[in-house]
């Protein structure tokens, strides 16, 4: 064995740790989030459901055909139960109303009179309400509420946010895409 | 005023660190040796500071003092005292001062214990071990001070997770941060090896003893881990591979291969570049451990709270210690001399395969742990590594290694009779063979692997006994002459022969808890009963009791078997009221052969109760094995050499032979600076 | 601030259920073990690093029954699983398949063991060469071991610091195997 390759056998062990350090200082960017899973419902189809509507607001229920109407559609998890969900709704109100665009809620394990309130109480911003009993939330892929996607004319799933929608995010994510998407 | 004294206390602690990690090495280079002497009252003072700075938080926690930060965010007026206590490291700010504590001890235990040490070696130990204290008190400074006050200070504070409130976990980190930080003396050791460029018998002498310490401190503050998950979070599991738990392991692995490797270098003066390399990712791997689970890299169960500004410090710190480390490895260890020969069948050869095998499980459970981040890293695809891939992976490779560990004692330095060692081993492999077939007759339909596991198991625990028995000619010669036998065994060997069996009860629970675990759930009203396994579980009923800081739901058991009763079960389910988190508290009754376990859940509001029912067979043997291994740990620690340190470096004097008339010892003279120590044994 | 919000999120759905409740179990024992086997590898996203089976948050028990009812339908476990991952991507497969992503990870621990097994033939062939093999290189029987010991003991303790060295065990002549 020559003296240049022993050498490099023995610079083995700090180059395999540089290749972790690596690993370690692209993870600490503080824009990741560690416990953040991609939607997998992106780019397929919406998912087969029909969930009936939330008797008292007077709104026709969600299925799938109402989301391949030619339209673009935004389609939101949410529950009266849900902090966040109190939190992004006077964004996703203002997005709904700045974009024209037809917003359906699905409201997850809530009873129906808290949901009701819950409407009453900051406005209601939906086109059509579904009520999931809990199996929509896995039929789309759902985790934690409030989740939102932007779903094309075809039906398709484009678009997919977790958690709380906020102006930054309505701006930079939403409106562009539902704009490119309407062309 | 105390905690602006505690403040202080940790800032001159740094400026004393400063100067025991600057003088010391200098003069070390340049041979000064006032210079090199200032190590030892440099440690001593460190630990001082340390000691009084800690001494100050323990005392905010005791008399709750919610001007600080740390404690209103980690502890109330109402927990028990004992958990006030252990809140002072049930956090990140503490739980580094605690670190710190450690390492200071260790430092001051050379300064003190370590006088027989060369000057040089001496000097830079205690400046390595400086400027690791260097790098964690800086970060507890200037990122993670426990001593921030918090103004205006609220009536109480806000409890500690209520999860932590057991007597298992207020141990287990400080038992676990004994064994990470332990490591670092095997570290600095090697470190300073490196600086002077010399490795020897002597060397991995002082060495040994350091590492057997920590070795036994992790062993517990892992087994504790784990018996606190098996009976706090109510699903029976004792082991789930979650990289919290996985980064307490990988310095185990290495730490078991590391005590191996250094029984060569001090034995035989081989192995010396490895080893060095063993010491030094044995330490990194508890350091990348503590930045895991710090900077919140990998989502756990278990994850202190993070900030990238300290995980990007940790960061800074893993990279300058371990990639100095090794850079200064690559550099120098090329030039160290290898050591005396072997063939290929010898006790050598047996642990260069013990440790190639632990290095392996090490790796492959450090690719598990950390792949999901590399995958992510590379496709920005999520992915999960959990409990299927561990077990296929992990298992295949431990199974050969405690097949070996067997063999191994019997095996000679040198070279080794292979056939003569099979001979001896007809009586395990009898039994081995006899422990599988019952196994698989008693269980029937049980899995055939579990039947194989414990064949193993009975042949380690068989060999490993044998092999005592033989050293002490049991059975072959009169009693008297065994026992003076027994006396004159170095303790090491009974250390070893402790350990190993440890390591065998340890197997047989892994397997029986693994392959005949028997779970029954139901809905119960009072004076319904559950049969499971053979006994019979009466349900009495649930009442409400209050403890300091929580409420509590208790139910109670009559455990009975064949009409005959065994124990009484009384489960809690708690809810603490200030996090307002509810916890289970199992009942857990054990026959030494297996543990019968209770966990009662929610009242479904009709007069039942949701009760799990759990017959855990062999779990017992995982906490008895455990601790069988640190007594042999413990063991090991007392042997003469070891306690006395080793002797002065110098050429052996060549005072015998043997006892044959042989002289003719060609080509395998021990290399320079052997110290010798003439014993066939070590753990 | 992101963290912050998804911290909340798990909040809103962390308590309620209990792992798996009587009610939800099958009445097939055996269909029953095949749910409880699958449920045991199915990661919950919601607690992030605990099993479907052990969770007690409620989407896992939403994810526990919909497992019962698609084997009930007569679902092999592939298929449970292969729906799951249309819905939530590899993450919540405990046990990652083997795929191209994935190579590294199940072949990495074999790829190891051959390196270091590959060094340790490489380093011990070359001890080994370089050992005397001809001549009283053989291995002490047990009673010569013994033998050894007892000298060791005689010369008392104080005495075996640095008396014997390990260098002349070989030197004595054996018997050849």
């Amino acid at each position: 064995m020559s003296a240049m390759r022993k050498r490099l056998y023995f610079m083995l062990p700090a180059l395999a740790f540089a290749i972790v350090a690596i690993a370690f200082v692209w993870a600490l960017n503080p824009e990741r989030d560690p416990s953040y899973v991609p939607s997998a419902m992106v780019s397929k189809a919406s998912p087969n459901f029909d969930l009936p509507p939330l008797e008292p607001i007077g709104l026709p229920g969600l299925s799938t055909a109402d989301l391949s109407q030619g339209e673009v559609v935004l389609v939101n998890f949410f529950a009266s139960w849900c902090l966040p969900c109190q939190a992004e709704h006077p964004h996703l109100t203002a997005l709904a109303a700045q974009m024209d665009i037809p917003l359906y809620g699905i409201n997850h394990k809530d009873k129906t009179e808290h949901a009701t309130a819950w409407l009453q109480r900051l406005g209601n911003p939906y086109d059509k309400i579904g009520v999931d009993g809990g199996r929509a939330l896995v039929d789309w892929g759902v985790y934690g509420l409030p989740e939102t996607f932007v779903v094309d004319g075809d039906g398709q799933i484009r678009f997919h946010f977790r958690g709380p929608l906020d102006p930054k995010t309505v701006a930079e994510k939403f409106v562009p895409l539902i704009e490119s998407l309407r062309q | 005023m105390i905690a602006e004294l505690g403040h202080f206390a940790l800032i001159l602690a740094l400026i004393v660190a400063l100067v025991q990690g600057i003088l010391p090495m200098i003069g070390a280079a340049r041979g000064y040796p006032g210079w090199m002497a200032m190590a030892k009252p440099a440690a001593l003072f460190q630990l001082l500071f340390v000691t009084l700075s800690f001494a100050a938080l323990t005392h905010a926690y005791v008399v709750s003092d919610f001007t600080l930060l740390n404690v209103v965010q980690n502890s109330h007026s109402a927990k028990p005292m004992l958990y006030k206590i252990s809140g002072v490291w049930g956090n990140h700010e503490g739980s580094m001062l605690l670190w710190i504590l450690i390492l200071a001890l260790f430092g001051s235990a050379v300064a003190l214990f370590g006088n027989n040490l060369p000057a040089t070696l001496k000097a830079r130990v205690l400046g390595i071990q400086a400027w690791i204290a260097i790098g964690f008190l800086a970060f507890s400074l200037f990122t993670s001070n426990p001593f921030e006050r918090i103004f205006p200070a609220p009536i109480n504070g806000q409890d500690l997770n209520p999860l932590l409130q057991d007597p298992g976990l207020a141990f287990h980190p400080p038992m676990l941060y004994l064994g990470y930080v332990g490591f670092s003396m095997a570290f600095s050791f090697a470190i300073a090896a490196l600086i002077e460029g010399r490795v020897d018998a002597a060397w991995a002498r002082w060495v040994r003893p350091w590492t057997l310490l920590a070795w036994c401190f992790l062993t517990g503050g892992i087994a504790l881990g784990s018996w606190w998950a098996y009976y706090e979070l109510g699903w029976g599991g004792w082991w789930f591979w979650d990289p919290v738990e996985n980064v307490s392991f990988m310095p185990w692995l290495l730490g078991t291969a590391l005590l191996h490797s250094a029984i060569v270098v001090e034995k035989r003066n081989s192995l010396k570049v490895w080893t060095i390399l063993l010491a030094i990712l044995t330490f990194s791997l508890s350091l990348i451990g503590t930045f895991i689970v710090r900077s919140g890299l990998l989502t756990s169960v278990h994850a202190f709270a993070t900030d990238p500004e300290r995980g990007l410090f940790i960061l800074l710190l893993l990279c300058l210690t371990i990639g100095g480390s090794l850079i200064l490895f690559a550099w120098r260890a090329p030039a160290l001399k290898a050591g005396g020969l072997f063939s290929p069948i010898s006790r050598e050869s047996g642990l260069i395969m013990n440790n190639l095998l632990l290095a392996t499980a090490c790796g492959t459970v450090f690719l598990g742990t950390l792949y999901p981040l590399f995958a992510e890293a590379i496709s920005g695809e999520k992915l999960s590594v959990g409990p299927p891939f561990f077990n296929a992976t992990f298992g295949p490779i431990m199974a050969p290694l405690i097949f070996l560990t067997a063999i191994g004692p019997f095996l000679s330095w040198k070279r080794a009779d292979l056939k003569g060692v099979l001979q001896r081993l007809w009586l395990a492999g009898g039994l081995a063979i006899g422990a599988a077939l019952l196994t698989h007759y008693l269980i029937v339909g049980g899995p055939v692997l579990a039947a194989l596991g414990m064949g193993l198991a009975a042949w380690l625990f068989v060999a490993t006994l044998t092999e005592w028995c033989g050293r002490i000619r049991l059975g072959r010669a009169p009693l008297s002459e065994s026992w003076q036998r027994l006396k004159g065994l170095p303790r090491s060997a009974h250390g070893m022969t402790i350990a190993h069996s440890g390591l065998a009860i340890v197997l047989a629970g892994v397997v029986g808890a693994s392959a005949w675990k028997q779970e029954a759930v139901e809905n119960l009203k009072p004076g319904e009963s559950i049969e499971l396994a053979g006994y019979s579980y009466l349900f009495e009923g649930a009442r409400p009791v209050t403890g300091p800081n929580y409420d509590a739901e208790r139910g109670f058991f009559k455990v009975s078997k064949d009409g005959e009763a065994i124990t009484d079960l009384s489960p809690e389910r708690r809810i603490y009221r200030v996090q307002g988190m509810d916890t289970t508290e199992a009942a857990i009754h054990t026959t030494g052969l297996a543990d019968l376990y209770a966990v009662i859940g929610q009242s479904d509001g009709q007069g039942g109760w949701t009760v799990r029912i759990f017959y855990e067979p062999l779990v017992p043997w995982l906490w008895l094995g455990s601790l069988v291994m640190i007594l042999g740990g413990v063991v090991s620690l007392t042997d003469r050499r070891l306690r006395v340190g080793a002797p002065v470096r110098r050429r052996p004097a060549r005072l015998s032979h043997g006892p044959g008339p042989g002289k003719g010892t060609k080509g395998t003279l021990p290399a320079k600076g052997s110290a010798g120590g003439g014993h066939r044994v070590g753990a | 601030m992101r963290r912050l919000g998804f911290f909340l999120l798990f909040l809103a759905l962390a308590p309620a259920a209990w792992a798996v409740m009587p009610d939800e179990r099958l009445d097939d024992p055996v269909l029953e073990a095949r749910a409880r086997a699958l449920s045991a590898d199915i990661r919950c996203l919601v607690c992030q690093n605990e099993s479907i089976d052990s969770s007690n948050a409620d989407l896992a028990r939403e994810l526990r029954i919909l497992v019962r009812e698609r084997l009930s339908q007569g679902d092999s476990d592939q298929e449970v699983l292969d729906f799951l991952v249309d819905k939530y991507g590899d993450f919540v497969l405990f046990d990652p398949p083997f795929k191209a992503s994935t190579y590294a990870l199940w072949i990495g621990p074999v790829i190891l063991m051959l390196f270091g097994v590959g060094a340790a033939i490489f380093y011990i062939r070359r001890q080994a060469r370089a050992f005397p093999a001809t001549d009283g290189g053989t291995a002490f029987t047990q009673e010569e071991d013994l033998r050894v010991q007892e000298i060791l003991n005689d010369l008392g303790p104080a005495n075996l610091e640095s008396s014997v060295t390990e260098g002349d065990r070989s030197g004595k002549p054996g018997p050849r195997p």
